[in-house]
């Protein structure tokens, strides 16, 4: 299984809700962000959680987020970043520049 | 034994609350399914009553006095935890983030409460409060002026949301003034709210 991402790659994170336990969080659907690490294969949680083997692993990616995208009014520095680990199959190319 | 069962009395069945009432029910059922044994959940509290915010405070006051181990510490945090008897089992991978002048970290787990257990046992209440969970994420330094720390002016916030399979810990910055202390005398100075990044460690004035 090949990494579809490298570090520093502009992604977006899926739009839209998955029934389920899910472990990407709601406030990052749809968000532009870059990839900062990829973290390893790790078995689908999403699968998990009903008892199946969660087989075939997925890529787990730490992807940073800017921080005055995601909340308006944002206090901090213009740069600042929130990170959260998140699946190959949540993220598609493109988002921030 | 006045209600009928054959197992020791755990904290669980002498509290009373409704939730409380619920982790008995579940762990009633899980028993009598064969998923778990009642020794098994007896051996897991006392496993996790021996883990504890110290372990932290030890891979910290280890990684400011060695450079080689912070380096370890980094490559892999549970390998490196080993190194001082701190055996995190097959729990998920723990990644340090090391605090520097240019960027400080904080860690959340805004889905539940995903926090390094199998290291610094049981997080606090408040990490998995609802309030501490949806604020830290989206206004983090308003969150630490109310632990009362603020970052130093130019310092970047970076906020750590534990979604996934890995576990986080803030490797903190050595407090100024500690030069002449050694790794027991510093391991003293690391709290645990510094190691979830909501605070910094304490300095050796504070301290005495």
């Amino acid at each position: 299984m090949t990494a579809r991402f490298a570090p520093g790659d502009p992604v977006r994170v899926r739009p839209g809700a998955k029934p389920g336990h899910v472990r990407t969080p709601d406030y990052l659907k749809g968000k532009p962000g870059r990839v900062e690490t990829v973290l390893g294969r790790y078995r689908n949680p999403e699968d998990l959680a009903y008892g199946l083997s969660g087989e075939p692993e997925r890529l787990l990616y730490k992807v940073g987020f800017r921080q005055d995208a995601l909340w308006p009014g944002y206090e901090g520095l213009s740069d600042e970043r929130l990170y959260a680990d998140v699946y190959e199959h949540w993220l598609e190319p493109g988002g921030e520049a | 034994m006045s209600h009928g069962h054959d197992h020791p009395e755990t904290a669980t069945e002498r509290a009373t609350s409704p939730l409380a009432a619920r982790v008995r029910a579940m762990e009633a059922l899980l028993v009598e399914k064969g998923v778990v044994t009642e020794a098994e959940i007896q051996d897991n509290i006392a496993y996790m009553d021996s883990r504890s915010p110290a372990n932290g405070a030890r891979l910290v006051a280890r990684a400011w006095t060695d450079d080689g181990f912070r380096a370890r510490l980094h490559t892999d945090g549970k390998a490196a935890a080993v190194e001082l008897g701190i055996d995190a089992g097959a729990s998920p991978d723990l990644v340090v983030v090391e605090n520097t002048p240019e960027v400080h970290n904080v860690i959340v787990c805004t889905l539940c409460s995903c926090y390094p257990r199998a290291i610094l046992g049981r997080p606090p209440d408040w990490y998995k409060s609802f309030e501490y969970r949806s604020r830290a994420v989206r206004e983090p330094r308003a969150v630490m002026r109310e632990f009362g720390f603020v970052p130093p002016e130019g310092t970047r916030v970076a906020v750590h949301d534990s979604t996934a399979d890995v576990r986080y810990m803030v490797l903190p910055m050595r407090p100024p003034g500690t030069e002449g202390m050694d790794e027991a005398e510093l391991t003293g100075l690391v709290t645990r709210d510094s190691l979830i990044g909501v605070s910094v460690p304490r300095t050796p004035a504070a301290q005495s």
